[in-house]
């Protein structure tokens, strides 16, 4: 039998649950848990410098590992630093335990210093909380934490652990508990087998079906039976922004990403559908656009593994809960017993969808030519021929993230990772470092923009401290370019706020650092400066590309509208 | 519509907020809200009153159930069930209004529970309609205090909500 502090177990816990790093922030109340981690070397601890890097950078390294990420800060301010990334973690379900020190028990209540209800605050952010209550708790309290972040919808979970709990002097018995049980929690994977088969049945009747996926697939392991699937029926494929790379974009069915700047021929394809096959995904406002208005011929089979994922927006026909990977591989078996399928020719729907695809081809922008400034889509474009399309592609919030979704191609899950449904600027460079720490030999590109990048750029002190070699492209267009979008388009270019001056010198701000910046202006500037940037894995890098101020990101659903009511470019529109 | 929604919970801390504070931060509502320990130390009963289509309804009862501490659900609104509610009224009673009062107080067989020289305190129990017309009832009198304790049900015959 082992004593140990609630500290020790802590920091023993992290190492029986194969967790390699933490990150974090210290402060008064989180200094036992400090102590412990200093006195071993299972766990490595990585310092942030603001406590919402220390939530994206286990935000990043989740959504490329699939495994939860660990993140420990102090009570008060050290917690709530953490929020926001606690909130985008929830909104794109990633898995994720942030370990909050408190207020010692005896003072919680009574307005002590640093004292935050942090389990309050985050209440609507998380997918469940804990407060530790006794010390020889903490064994069993985390590991359920760890598994109700992971299993199920992931979610981050938050364990708020007031400083007496951790007091090197109590000690108790420490034991591994390698499972736990709660008689609230358990989380479907089968689906209903009935449902299942009407699915089937619908499909194969389906004259013009389309494929919907979202980060269910990447998050539930799904993109090998998706595939599957779809190749077996030649159905197109379409995904959400946080289903990329779940179906392989090279794949001639693909029809790329779908909803606000989804692409076109997706949009079409989804509009005029018989029938829809949403896998993982949750019909968010980004993606239907005017709901009333939605796929108006379409019947909707919805897979998903929150049953109040399905019929929250869109009303499912056939609605089925489940594990996407589980429901597709029954999908497919069912397909094998019906062979010969009796299966409606798509030729005419696949003529249709080519005419569509074949409309905005070469029209998508207009690239630079030499000498000239250039353009954004181009320069994501010259880094997926620079990294050979398989790079880990981390983005900040912008127009530059949705160029990054719309040019760099993605043939793998886990590699597209960019705060989707919160949308939080500033998520990008943490995101970035949290994967190449755990991912050294892989190139890991952060697409950022000169707004979001000054969000948290006091990482790149972190980056120093750590070695971390993220390759950094800043699309730097001297704007805040999505807000100047808009008021480009709704406010007759009244460009309020939206203008960045006074933006730094960002050759003289990497230098600060130690790290190199290379500023780009032409297409043969660019050239030259991937081909630096690239050569060692191992080294920061920092793009500053000036890019067309102008250029905005097209298509773009007109509000209120139908998925098929798209600005197409500054001039066009669809009728 | 409006539906009756009753729900065993942990007896954990910060288990009663979650599901509270879920209806507010999904913009449901709630029209009254009922909870105790129940025969088992591990749980307690929420029931709570609201009106929603049936979207709606069928949202509120997912969401609840996502709720980690929630056990068990029913919404008793879908099968016959029974309903009731307890109410504590104070109410002016002076000459020739205490034999008044006295008589609609046994109409509506509920009982006279304190007594002062000017006030009676009424206690009632019923499902909110009658409730509610009991309020009506005594408002030409003079009501001086309304407490209810939010609706709380089972269903009917064998059906039985624990674990
Ligand atoms: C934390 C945060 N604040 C505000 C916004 C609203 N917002 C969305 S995009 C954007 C502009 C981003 O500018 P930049 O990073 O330079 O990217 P660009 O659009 O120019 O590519 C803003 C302010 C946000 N998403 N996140
Ligand atoms: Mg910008």
């Amino acid at each position: 039998m082992e004593l140990l502090s609630g500290a020790d177990m802590i920091a023993r816990f992290l190492k029986d649950e194969g967790v390699e790093y933490i990150y974090g922030y210290p402060g008064g109340a989180a200094l036992h848990i400090y102590d412990a981690l200093f006195r071993q070397d299972d766990v490595k601890h990585i310092l942030v410098r603001h406590e919402q890097a220390a939530t994206h950078m286990a935000d990043g390294y989740a959504r490329a590992s699939g495994k939860p990420g660990v993140v420990l800060v102090t009570s008060g301010p050290g917690a709530t630093n953490a929020v926001t990334g606690i909130a985008t973690a929830y909104m794109d379900s990633i898995p994720m335990v942030v370990l909050c020190g408190q207020v010692a028990s005896h003072l919680i209540g009574e307005d002590a210093f640093q004292e935050t209800d942090i389990v309050g605050v985050t209440r609507p952010i998380v997918k469940h909380s804990f407060s530790i209550r006794h010390p020889s708790d903490i064994p069993v309290v985390l590991k359920k934490a760890f598994y109700l972040a992971s299993s199920g919808r992931p979610g981050p979970v938050v364990v708020d652990i007031p400083k007496d709990m951790t007091a090197p002097t109590e000690r108790y018995e420490y034991v591994y508990p390698k499972k736990v049980r709660m008689r609230s929690y358990s989380p479907v994977t089968r689906g209903h087998a009935g449902q299942t088969r009407k699915a089937v049945d619908l499909l194969l009747k389906a004259k013009r079906p389309v494929i919907f996926a979202g980060g269910g697939i990447v998050t539930g392991k799904a993109s090998e039976a998706l595939t599957d699937l779809a190749r077996r029926l030649n159905m197109p494929v379409t995904t959400s922004l946080m289903g990329l790379g779940g179906y392989p974009q090279g794949d001639a069915q693909s029809l790329g990403w779908l909803g606000m700047h989804g692409s076109y021929e997706a949009n079409m394809a989804m509009h005029h559908a018989d029938v829809i096959l949403g896998v993982g995904v949750r019909f968010d406002d980004r993606v239907t656009n005017n709901v009333s208005r939605f796929c108006p011929t379409a019947k909707i089979i919805h897979i998903d593994i929150d049953p109040s994922s399905i019929s929250k927006t869109v009303r499912a026909d056939v609605p089925i809960v489940g594990a996407a990977n589980h429901v597709l591989n029954d999908m497919l078996g069912l397909l094998s017993e019906r062979e010969p399928e009796q299966h409606v020719s798509l030729d005419d729907w696949w003529s249709r969808i080519n005419e569509w695809r074949s409309e905005r081809e070469g029209k998508l922008y207009e690239p630079a030519g030499e000498g000239e400034t250039l353009k954004p889509q181009q320069v994501v474009e010259a880094v997926h021929r620079a990294t050979h399309g398989d790079a880990y592609v981390v983005t900040d919030v912008g127009q530059h993230q949705m160029f990054a979704g719309q040019y760099y191609k993605f043939n793998k899950p886990n590699r597209w990772v960019s705060s989707s449904g919160l949308g939080t600027m500033g998520f990008g460079l943490p995101a970035a470092m949290g994967i190449k720490l755990s991912y050294q030999d892989d190139d890991v590109v952060l697409f950022t923009g000169e707004g979001s990048f000054q969000m948290m750029m006091q990482e790149l002190s972190t980056c120093k401290q750590f070695g971390i070699g993220v390759k950094i492209v800043n699309l730097n267009n001297q704007s805040l370019g999505m807000v100047r979008q808009w008021q480009d388009l709704n406010y007759k270019s009244r460009h309020a706020q939206s203008y960045m001056e006074s933006l730094p010198d960002f050759e003289v701000l990497l230098s600060a650092y130690g790290f190199r910046a290379i500023t780009v202006r032409t297409p043969e500037e660019l050239e030259a400066a991937l081909e630096e940037t690239f050569a060692d894995k191992h080294e920061l890098v920092f793009l500053d590309v000036q890019v067309d101020p102008r250029e905005h990101v097209y298509p773009m659903h007109v509000p209120l509208g139908s998925m098929r009511d798209m600005l197409l470019s500054k001039t066009e529109r669809t009728s | 519509m409006r539906h009756i929604i009753s729900i065993l919970l942990e007896n954990e801390p910060g288990a009663l907020s979650r599901a509270v504070g879920l209806f507010s931060q999904r913009n449901f509502n709630i029209e009254t809200l009922n909870v105790a320990p129940t025969d088992d130390a591990t749980l307690s009963r929420l029931t709570v009153t609201t009106t929603g289509d049936e979207r709606v309804i069928e949202q509120i009862t997912k969401q609840l159930n996502k709720l980690i501490d929630v056990v068990k659900l029913v919404d008793l609104t879908e099968g016959a069930h029974i309903e009731r509610e307890l109410m504590l009224v104070k109410v002016k009673a002076h000459g020739a209004q205490r034999d008044e009062i006295k008589r609609t107080v046994d109409i509506f067989r509920a009982q006279i529970v304190d007594v002062t020289p000017s006030i009676y305190t009424v206690q009632i129990t019923g499902d909110a309609s009658k409730l509610d017309a009991f309020v009506q009832a005594m408002a030409p009198v003079g009501i001086l205090e309304v407490a209810r304790t939010g609706v709380s049900g089972v269903s009917r015959g064998d059906k039985v909500l624990n674990l």
